[in-house]
């Protein structure tokens, strides 16, 4: 073997090593050029549609402070779904969370009053948190103790959610004289504040992140969780109880995606309105899944999904595209990421599995 | 004949039930009656067609949780397909091959590639729903009706004519899908060899069958059954499309499948069970008998589904391979 080939070989082995890192960045880029094809074929250059997301997302304070604002609920929607991923749980669910809690937090800002304005906050923080944790944990219960699979109760209870919320902002808390179904804004002294373009939410969520983390990869906890996730039957083995596992880890997602939904309510929209936060929580599958269950990696994931989400609604006024590009994009990239084609496309035998989370309809 | 009577003793005695009170009431209240049962029997297809695709999948070996999105895209591909050519029937045609084509997809997916059959079947869905609300295009109409077709003497029985035999062409065919299904799955050398791969895939291997090329070809041929679902949704229930056209029947459906212990005449009890239940709770609705807010009674198939499921789950026994890839040792 001469010098160069052994080289080759090293930098290669830099790329197989790092692969979670390398596979989605290669999957987004294929995205985008696959994207441009479809822009170009409606007689738009694809460089100019991406510019304009880009330097409407980036270049442009308003646009900055809008793409973190929209960045903030998928960092804690994106961190919802990866929480439970880590103990074999895959909850579609966090969307339903999400807007549970955001009308919940959303009612503490309007109704309670006579709270000074920082305990204000975290109350109608708390009470986000706490909806959307009880929302959640419906599921964990039915999976722990009746056996119904997570997918399809938290699914049932995302349609649930939106039929209730529906009717909650149609009737007994809309606001009045409005013909828009919503809630009214909340008080001075429940709003999470910006600074500058930094949302105040947005330093919480990226707390909340670190702090998952370290209970993750450092705490007793967070090594039941793992245990758990990597293998159920040695972890019910080793003592763990697998039903308190199952209804803890719905409970800390919902949380998490509860959360999400209260900073959106508090820092960003100041009321509930339903058409505020769709498809949040789907993009925290996206983000879960480009982030591969790493919860520090699901703040760039988010920020590239924020960013294209703040960037695409300058579109369509800009160049005709619809925004549903961004959809487009977002599956490219999801498809890529989740299949292993690309990997062993990339790696050949070297390639790392990507999760697994299939468990029984009984178990 | 005997035997299939025997096999299907419980879903034929809750199918008769069914039968027997719903003369009793179009004795009492004719018009009604007939709505009711018509609603329900509407609402009922797309949810059987889709428990079909479940069970053929399950039956194998292989979850399929991307039903939903195999509908949607079917719908989208049936109807925009009709537009374009100008006939429903090319339109019917093109979204079956699009469920066929979706059906692929999961099994390469999920089979050769041994994907996470769960996390495979979010990603079409997540997949088909960004591609069909970028590819939308408002304001398009069909170019023609279904075409609704009786068949002779079967149709002129009172009450049961009109509502199963008298009926575009999914919903007049989903009947003999189901009894075909259920033959299949149960009296031939395919449902044999099927149902051994989705319960013990390395016995069946043993014995000769190609296991992966099993579940391939099932997964696969049962998109074409997602296809008529979705399809029927858009070109015979609805006569147009709509973005999240399907809204969640895909997952009603395996909700169906497991109240249906993976059995086609079950899922089709389960089915018409949920057909009738929101057929009759839209009638009560309106007639002012029950006053309760619109939203909470379209909320009634998705409260069912979680009740259903916490009842049925853990009672009936899913095929026991279902959704563990097999990797052929050695």
């Amino acid at each position: 073997m001469t010098i160069t080939e052994s080289k080759k070989e090293k930098d290669l082995g830099f790329f197989v090593r790092n692969q979670s890192i390398v596979v989605p960045i290669v999957a987004i880029f294929v995205a985008f050029v696959l994207g441009g094809i479809l822009i170009s074929l409606q007689g738009v250059n694809p460089l100019v549609a991406y510019r304009a997301i880009f330097s409407e997302a980036w270049f442009d304070s308003d646009g900055l402070l809008r793409t973190f604002q929209k960045t903030t609920p998928l960092v804690l929607a994106g961190l919802a779904v990866t929480v439970a991923l880590r103990i074999g749980l895959f909850n579609i669910g966090a969307q339903g969370q999400l807007i549970s809690a955001a009308l919940a937090s959303a009612l503490a800002g309007i109704y309670i009053t006579n709270l000074p304005p920082i305990l204000h906050v975290i109350v109608s923080l708390v009470c986000g948190v706490v909806v959307g944790a009880l929302w959640a944990a419906i599921a964990g219960l039915l999976k722990a103790y009746r056996g119904v699979h997570e997918v399809i109760s938290t699914i049932m209870l995302n349609s649930i959610a939106v039929g209730i919320l529906d009717y909650l902002v149609s009737n007994p808390f809309r606001e009045p004289d409005q013909s828009l179904q919503r809630t009214k804004k909340i008080a001075e002294s429940a709003i999470l504040p910006n600074f500058g373009v930094i949302p105040f939410g947005f330093i919480l969520a990226i707390l909340v992140c670190l702090l998952v983390s370290w209970m993750l990869n450092r705490t007793t906890a967070g090594f039941r969780f793992n245990t758990v996730g990597k293998n159920k039957f040695a972890a019910s083995y080793a003592g763990i109880n697998m039903k308190l596992m199952i209804v803890t880890g719905m409970l800390l997602s919902g949380g998490l995606a509860g959360l999400g939904g209260a900073i959106e309510t508090l820092g960003i929209t100041y009321r509930f309105e339903p058409a505020f936060n769709s498809g949040l929580g789907f993009d925290g599958i996206t983000i879960a899944l480009l982030a591969r269950s790493n919860p520090l990696a699901t703040i760039p994931a988010a920020i590239l999904v924020g960013t294209l989400r703040a960037g695409g609604a300058s579109l369509q006024f800009n160049t005709g595209i619809e925004p549903e590009i961004v959809d487009v994009l977002l599956a490219i990239t999801l498809l890529l990421v989740s299949a292993p084609i690309l990997a062993k496309f990339l790696f050949k035998g070297k390639a790392q599995k990507t999760a697994n989370v299939t468990s029984g309809w009984g178990s | 004949m005997l035997d299939f009577i025997s096999d299907n003793k419980k879903s034929l005695i809750t199918l008769g039930l069914v039968t027997v009170i719903a003369y009793v009431f179009y004795f009492l209240d004719e018009i009604r009656t007939t709505s009711v049962l018509v609603f329900g029997w509407g609402y009922a297809v797309p949810l059987v067609l889709a428990a079909m695709v479940g069970i053929i999948g399950e039956r194998s070996g292989v979850v399929n949780i991307g039903i939903e999105g195999q509908m949607l895209m079917s719908a989208f591909a049936g109807f925009f397909g009709s537009v374009f050519t100008g006939s429903i029937y090319l339109g019917m045609i093109i979204g079956i091959l699009t469920g066929v084509l979706m059906g692929a997809f999961l099994a390469v997916a999920a089979v050769k590639w041994e994907m996470d059959q769960i996390i495979a079947g979010v990603v079409i869905n997540i997949v088909a729903a960004g591609l069909t609300s970028f590819f939308y295009a408002q304001g398009k109409t069909l170019p023609e009706l279904m075409p609704v077709v009786s068949i002779p003497l079967l149709s002129d029985i009172p009450l049961i004519g009109p509502v199963f035999f008298r009926n575009g062409l999914f919903a007049l065919s989903t009947l003999f899908i189901v009894v075909a299904v259920n033959y299949a799955l149960f009296k031939t050398r395919w449902g044999l060899r099927s149902r051994s791969v989705g319960e013990y895939p390395s016995a069946a291997d043993a014995a000769g069958i190609n296991v992966t090329r099993v579940r391939m070809m099932n997964v696969t041929l049962a998109g074409a059954l997602a296809g008529c679902a979705g399809a029927f949704l858009a070109l015979e229930a609805a006569g147009t499309f709509a973005r999240g056209l399907t809204a969640g029947r895909g997952f009603l459906a395996l909700a169906i499948m497991i109240f249906g212990a993976w059995n086609p005449m079950g899922a089709l009890a389960a089915a018409l069970f949920f057909g009738l239940s929101t057929a009759i709770a839209s009638q009560l609705q309106a007639d002012e008998v029950i006053n309760i807010p619109q939203q909470f009674v379209n909320l009634l198939p998705f409260v069912m589904t979680l009740i259903v499921l916490s009842i049925a789950v853990g009672r009936v026994r899913p095929p026991a391979a279902a959704g563990q890839p097999y990797t052929k040792e050695g």
